[in-house]
C-alpha cells in the first residue's frame, strides 16, 4: 500500500488530520445545524432575536439597545455628540453609540480621570435634562454599558424620565407613568439579575401611544 | 426583594446545582475514561480518522497523537481563517491577515480564546461554526484527556501504558461534551440566545435611525464556550452581548456551564483512585478558595473601593449591564478567571483595582479552582504533589501520594510545570513594557495600564483568554508573542504532566503506614490551599505590587 510507504511521522498527522475532519463533520456542521432546524422549528421568535415589529415592519429587537438621540439635520451646534431627544426615553451610554456591528465597553478603568470627568459631566447634564438634582441621578444613567446595546435601564432611571417624556409629548405624566410600569421587568425566577425596564419596547409603547393620541410622532418620524 | 438576599440566593442556587452535579457528572466521566467498551459511532470515527482506539499507548505516544492532533489543528485553523472570503456563509468578510489568523488558531486549539478580533465584524458563519466552535469540543477533551492519562499514572503499577489518546478524545466529545451542549443550547434558545444563520440585516428602528441587526449560530457555540471553560465569543462583547446572554437566568446558566465539568472532575479523581475522600479533599480547595475570591470581588465592586469613578457614579457599573448588576457580574468575573474559561458579562477592565486585580491574581493561581476542563485537575494534583513532598520535608520521609513515593524524578516534572507559565508571563510581560510601540497600546494611564499589559500575558500563558480589553491588542507584535505563549503555556505543561504519568505509572505502589501523610482530611485541605497561596504569592507578588496594588493604594 501507498501508505505504508509515507514516513512515520507524515502518517501520524495524516491520521489526526483525518480525526480532526470526522470532528469539523460532526461538532461543526451536524451539531450546529441541528440545533439551528430544531431551533427554526420550534422557537423561531427567540431564535431569530426576539424581534419588535410596528405595523408590521420590524423595528428592533426588544434584546439590543438602540439610540435615541437627536439627529442633526441643522449644521454643527459645536457641541460634542448627538443631543439626547427629550420625546423618548433614553437608554445609557453606550461606547459604541448603539451600533450593533461593533460592540463592546469604554474599558476605563476605575481610577481614570478621563472616566471620572466623563460621569461627572454627564451627571450634570442628566440633571438638568431631567430637571432634577444630580444627586438624584441613577448610575447606571451616567455610566456605558458592557456591550454598549444595553436595551434597559433601572427602574429609578425610567421614572425620573417620566415628567420630560410627557411634556416633551403633550401627553398625561400618568398615562406615561403607566406605560413605565407595564414595561418593568422583576429579577428572573425572582432572584436572578436585576430588574429594569426595557427602553425599547416602552418607547415603542410610547410611539403608539402617541399615535393614537396624535400628538409628536409625525414629527419623530420624518 | 433587595440586591442582598437575591445576590444571595442566586450563589445558593449555583452552589446547589453544582452539587447535584458532582455525583452522576463525576461518576459518568469515570465510567467513560475506564470502561473497554466502544459505541459503535466511535469505532466508525475510528475507522475513518485511520486510528487504532484499543491499543493502551506509553506516554510518549499518547503524547505524540496530542502534539500531532495539536498541530494539525492550528494549520488547519489557520487555513481556514486565511481562505474564509472562498467559503460559504462567510458574509462579505475579508480574509483574516496572517498575524491575527495565527494568533487566534493559537488561541482556539489552546483552549485559550483570546481574542484580538471584534467576532462581528472579522469572522463569517461557517468559520465560527466549523473552525472555531470544533475547537471549542476538541481542547476542552483533550484537557480532560491529559488529566485521565495522569490519573491513570497513579492507579497502574509498573506500566508505561497511560490509555489510548484517540478513544480518551472521541468518547469525550461524543458521550460528555456534545449531549450536554446540544441539550443546553437548546436551553439557552428558549431562554433567548439567537440561533439562525442570518447575516446582519438592515432596520429602520423606533426612531426612525438605522441600526444593522447581526444573525449568527450563537446558541450552538455559546453552550459549548462555557461548557468546554473555553469562553470565545462570537461577538465581540461577549457574554455581555445580549444575543449570547439575555437575561439573569441565562447568566446564571453560563456560569453553571463553565463550572460544572471542572468541578465534578474531582468525584472523577476519587472514583478512579478508588478513594472518594481524596476528590472531596481537592474538592473542597476549591470551594474554599472559589468562594473567597468571589466574596472578595462582590465586597471591592458594592463598595467602589479605591474607585474614585466609582464614586463619582454612584455604583461600580461601567462595564456592567443593567439586567446582571453587581453581584451577577462579579459571580461571573470570578467563575470565568478560576476556571480558564474567560468569557467576559461585564468589562474587568473597569472593575475596582480590588475587583479587577482579584481577577488577575485568579488566573495566576493557575486556573486551578476549579480551573479548566481537565487542566483544572491536572494543576491542582501537581501542586498536591508540591504539598505532599513540602510536607515529607517537614518530617523528613519520603514522600507519597496515593501511594506513589514522589522521588526527584517525578518532582523534577512537577517543578517544571510550576514554573513554565510564571517564567512565560512574566519574561512576555517585562519584554512587553521594555518597548514604546508595546507600551502604548495600553488604553488607561498609571498602574492601571500596566495591569492591562500584564493581564493580556497572564491570560495567554494560562489559556484564560479573558482581558482588560483596553489594550490594543491586534498588532504584529502582540499576535505573535501572545500566539507563542498560549501554545507553550498549553503544551508545555501538558509534556510534564504525561511525563510524570508515565513515571507514576511505572511505580509499585507502596502500602500505607503510620507515617503515611493523609491526603484526605481537612489538615490536608488547608496544607494545600497554603502551598497554593504562598508558591503563587511569593512568584507574582513584585508584578502585582506594580499594578493593581499600586493603583488600589494610590
Amino acid at each position: 500500500m501507498v501508505r505504508t510507504a509515507l514516513p512515520v511521522v507524515l502518517r501520524h498527522h495524516l491520521a489526526a488530520l483525518r480525526m480532526l475532519l470526522v470532528f469539523t463533520v460532526l461538532t461543526g456542521i451536524g451539531y450546529p445545524l441541528l440545533v439551528t432546524g430544531i431551533a427554526q422549528a420550534g422557537l423561531a421568535d427567540r431564535a431569530n432575536g426576539s424581534l419588535l415589529t410596528a405595523h408590521g415592519t420590524v423595528v428592533g429587537s426588544r434584546l439590543l439597545g438602540q439610540d435615541f438621540s437627536l439627529r442633526q439635520r441643522t449644521p454643527r451646534t459645536g457641541r460634542r455628540g448627538p443631543l439626547p431627544d427629550p420625546r423618548w426615553f433614553q437608554p445609557r451610554p453606550s461606547a459604541g453609540g448603539y451600533d450593533a456591528g461593533n460592540s463592546g465597553a469604554t474599558n476605563l478603568g476605575p481610577t481614570n480621570p478621563v472616566l471620572t470627568a466623563t460621569v461627572r459631566a454627564r451627571r450634570a447634564a442628566v440633571a438638568v435634562f431631567d430637571g432634577v438634582p444630580p444627586a438624584a441621578v441613577p448610575a447606571d444613567a451616567v455610566t456605558g454599558s458592557g456591550s454598549g446595546l444595553d436595551p434597559a435601564v433601572s427602574p429609578a432611571y425610567a421614572y425620573q424620565q417620566v415628567p420630560r417624556v410627557a411634556r416633551a409629548r403633550q401627553l398625561s405624566p400618568a398615562l406615561v407613568r403607566r406605560l413605565v410600569a407595564r414595561h418593568l421587568h422583576g429579577r428572573e425566577l425572582g432572584f436572578l439579575g436585576q430588574p429594569y425596564v426595557n427602553v425599547v419596547s416602552l418607547n415603542q409603547a410610547l410611539a403608539d401611544a402617541a399615535g393614537r393620541g396624535g400628538a409628536g410622532l409625525r414629527r419623530v418620524r420624518g | 426583594m433587595g440586591d442582598t438576599a437575591a445576590g444571595w440566593l442566586q450563589v445558593t442556587a449555583l452552589v446547589v446545582a453544582l452539587g447535584l452535579s458532582y455525583r452522576p457528572l463525576g461518576d459518568g466521566l469515570a465510567h467513560v475514561l475506564t470502561t473497554e467498551r466502544h459505541w459503535r459511532v466511535e469505532r466508525l470515527v475510528y475507522r475513518a480518522g485511520d486510528v487504532n482506539g484499543d491499543v493502551d499507548q506509553r506516554w510518549p505516544v499518547y503524547l505524540r497523537g496530542l502534539l500531532a492532533f495539536g498541530l494539525v489543528s492550528v494549520l488547519f485553523l489557520y487555513a481556514f481563517l486565511r481562505l474564509q472570503d472562498h467559503l460559504m456563509l462567510s458574509l462579505g468578510h475579508e480574509p483574516v491577515p496572517a498575524d491575527l489568523a495565527f494568533n487566534t488558531a493559537a488561541s482556539f486549539v489552546t483552549n485559550t480564546n483570546w481574542q484580538a478580533y471584534s467576532g462581528e465584524s472579522t469572522m463569517g458563519h461557517l468559520v465560527q461554526m466549523a473552525g472555531l466552535a470544533v475547537q471549542n469540543f476538541v481542547s476542552a477533551a483533550m484537557g480532560i484527556a491529559v488529566v485521565a492519562a495522569l490519573l491513570r499514572g497513579f492507579t497502574r503499577q509498573r506500566t508505561q501504558q497511560v490509555g489510548n489518546f484517540w478513544a480518551d478524545l472521541t468518547r469525550l466529545v461524543l458521550r460528555v461534551l456534545l449531549p450536554l451542549a446540544f441539550v443546553f443550547a437548546l436551553v439557552l434558545v428558549a431562554a433567548g440566545v439567537i440561533q439562525n444563520l442570518h447575516g446582519a440585516h438592515e432596520l429602520v428602528t423606533v426612531a426612525g435611525g438605522h441600526q444593522s441587526l447581526p444573525g449568527g449560530p450563537v446558541a450552538s457555540q455559546e453552550s459549548i464556550k462555557e461548557l468546554g471553560t473555553n469562553g470565545g465569543g462570537f461577538f465581540n462583547a461577549n457574554s455581555a452581548h445580549p444575543f449570547e446572554n439575555p437575561s439573569g437566568l441565562t447568566n446564571l446558566i453560563e456560569i453553571y456551564l463553565m463550572l460544572v465539568i471542572p468541578f465534578a472532575l474531582p468525584r472523577t479523581f476519587g472514583a478512579m483512585v478508588g478513594d472518594h475522600r481524596q476528590g472531596y479533599a481537592v474538592v473542597a480547595v476549591m470551594v474554599v478558595l472559589w468562594a473567597a475570591s468571589v466574596a472578595l470581588v462582590t465586597v471591592n465592586e458594592l463598595h467602589r473601593i479605591s474607585s474614585p469613578a466609582g464614586h463619582a457614579a454612584g455604583a461600580m457599573l461601567e462595564g456592567k449591564e443593567t439586567r446582571f448588576g453587581i453581584w451577577a457580574s462579579a459571580l461571573f468575573a470570578v467563575s470565568t478567571t478560576l476556571t480558564s474559561c474567560g468569557a467576559a458579562n461585564s468589562a474587568h477592565d473597569s472593575y475596582t483595582p480590588g475587583g479587577g486585580g482579584m481577577t488577575l491574581f485568579n488566573m495566576m493561581l493557575g486556573e486551578i479552582a476549579p480551573g479548566g476542563t481537565g487542566s483544572g485537575l491536572y494543576g491542582i494534583l501537581i501542586l498536591a504533589v508540591v504539598a505532599v513532598f513540602v510536607a515529607g520535608l517537614m518530617v523528613g520521609r519520603t514522600p507519597e501520594y496515593l501511594g506513589k513515593k514522589l522521588r526527584g524524578r517525578e518532582m523534577r516534572y512537577a517543578s517544571l510545570y510550576l514554573l513554565t507559565t510564571p517564567a512565560l508571563v512574566l519574561v512576555g510581560a517585562g519584554l512587553a513594557m521594555a518597548f514604546p510601540g508595546e507600551r502604548a497600546a495600553m488604553l488607561n494611564p498609571g498602574p492601571h495600564g500596566f495591569s492591562e499589559v500584564l493581564y493580556a500575558l497572564t491570560s495567554a500563558a494560562n489559556n484564560n483568554g479573558s482581558a482588560f480589553a483596553g489594550l490594543s491588542a491586534d498588532t504584529v507584535w502582540y499576535n505573535t508573542v501572545l500566539g507563542v505563549v498560549m501554545l507553550l503555556g498549553r503544551f508545555l505543561p501538558m509534556v510534564f504532566v504525561l511525563a510524570l504519568a508515565g513515571s507514576l505509572a511505572g511505580q509499585q505502589r507502596v502500602p500505607v503506614t503510620a507515617g503515611t501523610l493523609p491526603t484526605h482530611r481537612p489538615q490536608f485541605v488547608g496544607l494545600l490551599t497554603g502551598v497554593i497561596l504562598i508558591v503563587v504569592g511569593l512568584t507574582y507578588f513584585p508584578a502585582l505590587a506594580l499594578g493593581p496594588l499600586a493603583e488600589g493604594l494610590r
